[in-house]
């Protein structure tokens, strides 16, 4: 019934074979496809356009007191608060309305590697992110020469809360892309369903307090704006239980056993 | 060794059985053929061997082990389970580069493979939503066959391919066999598996019902035989209390020996067109039995009649 031989095969040299790839190569990996398809290529130069749009504006009007480095950084970071959850979303959605998970999987068996990677690949992003809006900033900044005092004043703890920031929105896309699986209703899920839960905090009174913790247009806009108490970083973590650490663990458990098709 | 191995594999899905105490092995060196219609099984026990899905019963075991527990499945297993599973917005050796850095290979062997599937440098530039499904189905041979594998599992790869494709694709199938490497390659259609492979195994409604050798499965396929008055002929066989089975090109199928229907058409007065071993008449019509006597062949019968064309 076959023809079968002991021998190992021969003209095949597993070179390789035998070491399984390293995370640090699976987050390059998850890297290079965020900007490789078409979608992805032209989120991120839009990001790029936008931001610069944004310190052009913010240098050539507004009063002298908004030229300097800290309001102008402010404004620079609001298109990657939009943008880089969508980036985020589209990282882990893609793979199956793309259904290229089942290669993905198919290469990397233990899926948990891969959402990892996919995690550091978003959180390095951010940072390039970051730090190209932060250079962009202070070429506004500089140009704009306003004069005013404190031009270049920016305390450490709020520059650390900004790369927080601007890090932990972009994780916010993954957990929701990860739990929902599907690009569109993740996206709009992203930005409807936190408006939906502000606006029912607001409206019901019974859910005021609650408000309070888990309403992220209360809790997290801020964290551009001055550095946070104690109560304003409790109420934050609250909100990121609510919005990155539940998505999270729901989409973890969906990204490794859900079936791909 | 088996190099593939399904042990009673099983799989439910909304409480019915879509592949049960599916069993068989692949050994190196050989080529198998996994037939049957479409929506028999073929892909979601496929997909298990590959840990893409859980088995609800049964041991899938890809180089002695579970796939799961191969370090770096790539290069040693090269799959192609749907062609269509690429990024749209992606170009055809950016598809390919990623997957070889996902697995260390080096990025040189890109082109070199585009160039063994007969993609040109357009084609590589080209995005995958433009690619046709023939150009589709060379690019996922060429993934397949990215990170030099020993074992080759490909699901329906013919699909899609023009005639020329496929024999190019049987003659590289046949060498990688050849050089001791292991193929299981699915098919719906009889001919394009035929050819090439060592082994068959015929999947029907979820369960194996037949699996051997070409010559295995055709022992006992019986004689074809036809005649210009069919009718004539099918009633002379019955009288002679034979089972013959209507075959699709007309004449029938009997259980007996050339030499007895010979006999038989002699007697009863049948003028006959065609008699002999039925061969690939027979296998045809052994698949076509097979397949659709299976239970739940029903919904598939359209495709069954593809398949044996």
């Amino acid at each position: 019934m076959s023809t079968a031989t002991a021998t190992r095969p021969h003209g095949f040299h597993a070179r390789g074979a035998g070491t399984r790839p390293s995370l640090a190569r699976l987050t390059k990996v998850e890297l290079r496809k965020m900007t490789d398809t078409r979608a992805g290529f032209w989120l991120l130069l839009s990001l790029v356009g936008l931001t610069a749009l944004v310190v052009v504006i913010s240098a050539l009007t507004g009063p002298a007191l908004d030229h300097r480095f800290q309001p102008m950084l402010y404004n620079a970071l609001q298109p990657g608060t939009v943008l880089l959850p969508i980036i985020g979303i589209l990282l882990v959605t893609s793979e199956w309305s793309q259904r290229t998970a089942m290669i993905t999987f198919a290469l990397v068996p233990h899926r948990e590697r891969v959402l990892a990677a996919k995690l550091l690949a978003s959180v390095v992003l951010a940072t390039v992110a970051f730090v190209a809006t932060l250079a962009m900033a202070a070429v506004a900044t500089a140009a704009s020469a306003s004069g005013v005092d404190g031009q270049w004043t920016l305390g450490a703890g709020l520059f650390g809360q900004m790369a927080f920031s601007t890090a932990i929105s972009m994780l916010v896309g993954v957990g929701f892309g990860a739990a929902l699986l599907l690009s569109a209703p993740a996206i709009v899920g992203f930005f409807a369903i936190p408006i939906a839960v502000s606006a029912a905090t607001h409206v019901v009174h019974a859910l005021r307090g609650v408000g309070q913790w888990i309403d992220q247009a209360r809790t997290l806009p801020d964290l551009l704006d001055h550095s946070y108490s104690a109560d304003e970083w409790a109420k934050a973590g609250v909100t990121l239980v609510v919005w990155l650490a539940v998505p999270l663990a729901i989409g973890a458990w969906r990204f490794t056993r859900g079936e791909v098709r | 060794m088996a190099m593939i191995e399904s042990l009673g594999l099983t799989k439910r899905l909304g409480g019915r059985a879509v592949v049960q105490d599916v069993t068989f092995r692949c050994e190196p060196g050989t080529v198998t053929g996994f037939l049957g219609p479409n929506g028999a099984g073929k892909t979601t026990t496929m997909r298990m061997l590959c840990g893409l899905s859980r088995p609800d019963a049964g041991t899938a075991s890809v180089l002695d082990g579970a796939y799961r527990d191969l370090p770096n499945p790539g290069r040693r297993v090269g799959i192609l389970l749907d062609a269509g599973a690429q990024h749209g917005g992606r170009r055809g050796q950016e598809a390919l580069g990623v997957s070889a850095q996902m697995m260390g290979v080096a990025a040189a062997r890109v082109p070199e493979l585009l160039e063994l599937v007969g993609l040109d440098r357009r084609a590589a530039r080209q995005r995958l939503r433009q690619y046709s499904l023939g150009m589709r189905q060379r690019l996922g041979l060429a993934h397949a066959l990215l990170g030099d594998p020993e074992v080759l599992i490909l699901d329906e790869p013919a699909n899609g391919l023009d005639p020329e494709g496929m024999r190019w694709m049987r003659e590289l199938l046949r060498d990688f066999a050849d050089r001791g490497g292991t193929v299981l390659l699915s098919s719906h259609l009889l001919h394009e598996v035929e050819a090439v492979a060592d082994q068959m195994v015929i999947i029907g409604g979820g369960r194996i019902v037949a699996a051997g050798t070409r010559a295995e499965l055709l022992a006992d396929a019986g004689t074809l035989v036809c005649a210009t008055d069919a009718a004539a002929l099918g009633t002379a066989l019955s009288a002679a209390g034979l089972a013959a089975r209507p075959h699709a090109d007309g004449g029938y199928v009997v259980d007996a020996e050339p030499e007895e229907v010979g006999r038989i058409a002699l007697a009863g007065g049948v003028a006959l067109t065609r008699l002999g071993p039925s061969e690939s008449a027979g296998l045809e019509q052994l698949f076509f039995d097979l397949t659709s006597g299976a239970p739940d062949a029903g919904p598939a019968a359209a495709d069954l009649q593809e398949a044996v064309r």
